[in-house]
């Protein structure tokens, strides 16, 4: 089986088995330094479990079509401890095997986010303390987009994903202005409600109409703000780039998929920051 | 399920004063509500009336005709009147052949509508009322039919009926997906709406491949999953019931739809729209009236949206939020027609699992709910706060949950996935969650017989105090100033914790005040019971 394993690995010296602990002397074990294999019950035993469907009704043939799936994914020898058909023509497998694959921690690459994630508590605490007073955010979808789906998700209490929107952060007070809200507007009721943030949402845009709406509505706050005051700028919507920030004249690019949590905890990052990190403030 | 009266014989031995009391806030609180929800209409209400007269479809831009006509008959007379006068006025005069037509026409700006008066007023009354009737009775019939379809295909065969959800965006990959759910053992098919069809001030138009997170609430969808499940339902010797959601800025007339294409369920809850979508609340409260007396005409079983208290607020301070809700629900309900057996209150199994008699406290709210409302078929939602991505635990936690379930004789019971907040839900997924409902109904079921709490024990206790705070909460909204307290504690942000002034709020440009010589066919139609 030619798919089996990862030639890669197979120069990496194996580990020795090591003894298991004896339940009278635990020590801590030292840092991780060398390749690993996951742990079932002893050391470097390599056994992993996995379960999935396959769409064809159960048999002998489909448990050995199981077999040869956990063969193929590297488990080798794979037991097949549970099989159950569902319906007509699928079913229910669940495989217990050693895979011989090693890895190897020092070599893991992480992409961290340039915020932290922080739950509604630790964000309203975070506002609570460092601010002390509530944070204000204003949004809307500007330009003829009647698309509120984004900003909606992101501010209405109901929220998406499975996190609440803004409007549940005790220590945020959210302006939720609509659709088809005109630039000149935003940038009044910002002033008037002494927005800290402006989040601007567009969906269905036609012929690059959200980056000409995005360019407007930027420099319509530059024009009306000096520069120190201007609040935090972020649009959202699934044709933006990510990368496109600076050139949009905006603080923040959110695309498809992002969370209210996420777009909570920037806020916090950016206006209520640690004290070590208060020039996050002035960086751009 | 039908009505009986009968001596009260709850398992947790409630006070009868004490839940006399808490109904007897409830209505006060409520009353006023209704009061204004008579006073006013709304453009969802009237675009409903006219599509009980039949007018469907949309413009080449996708825009409903009714929207168009309503838009149109607003600008030239208002909305004040109803628009079924200076409709069937306009009919009468020969500007449509139908209100088809006559929706085309006026878009194009070849109409001008005007309040008809004397024998004019009356030969359009006539008409609307002719018109109008044709489709209350099409709901009437839709009724029957189902009930002539249980008597001959058999119903679900055991309570609580098990809720299963589709939700693929496309309505042509949601049939087979209901169909296997039914094979697979629900009783009950729930076809999430897309996000955000909720603030959307129109229906889409016929079946739709398109939808974020959901399928979009359209007439031919509906129409479309129920033939679909009407197979199903043949094939297993069981009716399976389809369930959707009027709820939104076009409740009225989603509501209407699902009478017309023979829905079973709505969900409908009297103030989630306003709380967790931010529509105003006028226009929530005027909707939702319209919208619960097409449900109690369609023999529609309505689901109320309790849980959603507790997704926002910790289950366990909040419970008597749930409790208020669910008499304030009933109270809404009742005033429009529904009768026990139409209401699926919620309730869910929130409390977080690491506090200590977590499981306890949540028997102690669901029994309360089954004893203050014992003739209703109460709705009871799983875990979602506290499901981790531990699949393995969350397994657990919703076999707990149906126990939960299956000791206080739960009406409706939706089926909790390990895989919440994960994935939506994998076949396997489901066959799992449903293999936990089955041991626990088929090992624990019957439970409910010996099962009665100790008098003076935590649960009977716990439940007491719940009653105890709803009962405090009802009057201090009571308490409130103005003419309609509820109103006034809703803008205080006494629910869910949002605060919603009553003239905030989206959809309130579509509400207006009643004039003296409005008239709506519909409304006499459904308020004659």
């Amino acid at each position: 089986m030619s798919e089996k394993g990862n030639g890669g690995f197979e120069t990496v010296a194996e580990r020795p088995p090591q003894p298991p602990d004896s339940g009278a002397e635990r020590r801590p074990r030292p840092p991780v330094k060398g390749p690993i294999r996951p742990y079932g019950d002893t050391t470097g035993d390599g056994m992993v479990q996995l379960s999935f469907t396959l769409p064809m009704p159960h048999s002998k043939i489909a448990e050995g079509a199981a077999v040869q799936l956990a063969n193929k994914m590297g488990m080798d020898p794979a037991l097949v401890v549970h099989a159950k058909q569902m319906g007509e023509g699928y079913t229910f497998f669940v495989v217990y095997g050693r895979v011989h694959h090693l890895v190897d921690p020092s070599k893991v690459e992480v992409v961290e986010r340039d915020f932290p994630l922080l739950t509604p508590q630790e964000a309203n605490a975070a506002i609570k303390r460092r601010l002390r007073r509530r944070l204000v955010v204003v949004g809307g979808c500007i330009g003829t987009d009647a698309h509120t789906v984004g900003i909606d998700a992101i501010l209405n209490i109901k929220g998406f994903a499975g996190e609440k929107g803004l409007e549940y952060y005790r220590e945020l007070k959210v302006v939720n202005l609509g659709a088809q809200v005109s630039v000149p507007h935003l940038v009044e009721r910002a002033r008037e409600e002494k927005a800290d943030a402006v989040l601007v949402s567009q969906v269905v845009t036609q012929r690059d109409a959200h980056l000409l709406n995005t360019r407007e509505m930027s420099a319509a706050f530059r024009e009306s703000y000096p520069p120190d005051r201007r609040p935090l700028l972020i649009v959202g919507g699934p044709r933006f780039d990510e990368t496109m920030a600076r050139d949009l004249g905006v603080d923040r690019v959110f695309t498809r998929g992002t969370t209210p949590g996420e777009v909570a905890s920037y806020l916090v990052h950016r206006l209520a920051p640690p004290p070590a990190d208060q020039s996050a403030r002035k960086a751009s | 399920m039908a009505a009986t009266t009968r001596r009260r014989t709850g398992k947790l031995d409630l006070d009868p004063a004490t839940v006399r009391k808490a109904r007897s806030l409830a209505r006060t609180v409520g009353r006023p509500i209704v009061r204004i929800a008579r006073q006013h209409t709304t453009v969802s209400v009237e675009r409903a009336t006219l599509r009980l007269a039949g007018l469907a479809g949309a413009d080449a831009e996708g825009t409903p005709w009714v929207n168009r006509l309503v838009d149109v008959v607003r600008a030239d007379v208002g909305l004040e009147h109803g628009v079924a006068l200076p409709v069937w006025d306009a009919v009468r005069r020969g500007e449509g052949a139908d209100l088809r037509e006559l929706a085309e026409k006026a878009s194009a700006g070849s109409v001008r509508f005007r309040i008809p008066e004397g024998p004019d007023a009356k030969r359009a009354r006539t008409a609307a009322t002719r018109a109008v009737g044709a489709g209350i009775r099409r709901i009437d019939g839709r009724r029957r039919e189902r009930e002539r379809l249980i008597r001959r295909i058999g119903d679900a065969p055991a309570t609580p009926w098990v809720y299963l959800i589709v939700a693929t965006g496309d309505i042509y990959e949601d049939i087979p997906q209901a169909q296997a759910a039914a094979r697979e053992g629900a009783d009950i098919i729930a076809v999430i709406r897309s996000t955000g069809q909720s603030l959307l001030d129109f229906v889409p138009e016929g079946a739709t491949r398109e939808g974020f997170a959901g399928t979009y609430a359209t007439q031919e969808n509906f129409r479309l999953m129920r033939a679909a499940l009407d197979d199903t339902s043949r094939e297993l010797g069981r009716y399976v019931r389809l369930t959707n959601y009027a709820s939104g800025l076009c409740m009225p007339e989603i509501a209407t739809l699902a009478g017309l294409e023979r829905l079973d369920m709505m969900l409908n809850d009297s103030m989630y729209g306003i709380l967790f979508r931010d529509i105003n609340p006028t226009r929530t409260f005027v909707d939702q009236r319209f919208s619960r007396q097409v449900h109690a005409r369609a023999g529609i079983i309505i689901n109320t949206g309790e849980d959603n208290y507790l997704t926002t607020a910790d289950a366990v301070e909040a419970a008597h939020t749930v409790t208020t809700s669910q008499l304030l629900n009933e109270y809404f309900a009742k005033e429009a027609g529904l009768e026990d057996w139409q209401l699926g209150l919620g309730h869910a199994f929130e409390i977080d699992p690491d506090i200590p008699d977590s499981f306890r406290l949540e028997l102690a709210h669901a029994m309360l709910a089954r004893d203050l409302f014992p003739d209703a078929p109460l709705k009871w939602m799983p875990p979602t706060r506290h499901m981790t991505g531990d699949v393995f635990r969350g397994y657990l936690l919703d076999g707990f949950f149906n126990l939960v379930g299956a000791l206080t004789g739960q009406g409706i019971l939706l089926v909790g996935m390990m895989t919440e907040a994960v994935v939506t839900p994998w076949l396997s997924d489901r066959d799992l969650a449903l293999q936990n409902v089955r041991y626990v109904m088929n090992a624990a079921g019957n439970l409910r017989e010996d099962f009665r709490p100790e008098p003076e024990g935590f649960i009977a206790e716990r439940a007491r105090q719940v009653l105890a705070e709803t009962i405090d909460l009802l009057e201090q909204i009571a308490a409130e100033p103005g003419r309609a307290p509820l109103l006034e504690a809703i803008a205080d942000g006494t629910f869910g914790l949002m605060k919603r002034p009553a003239d905030g709020g989206k959809g309130l440009e579509g509400v207006a005040k009643k004039a003296r010589d409005y008239w709506n066919p519909a409304n006499e139609m459904l308020e004659a019971r």
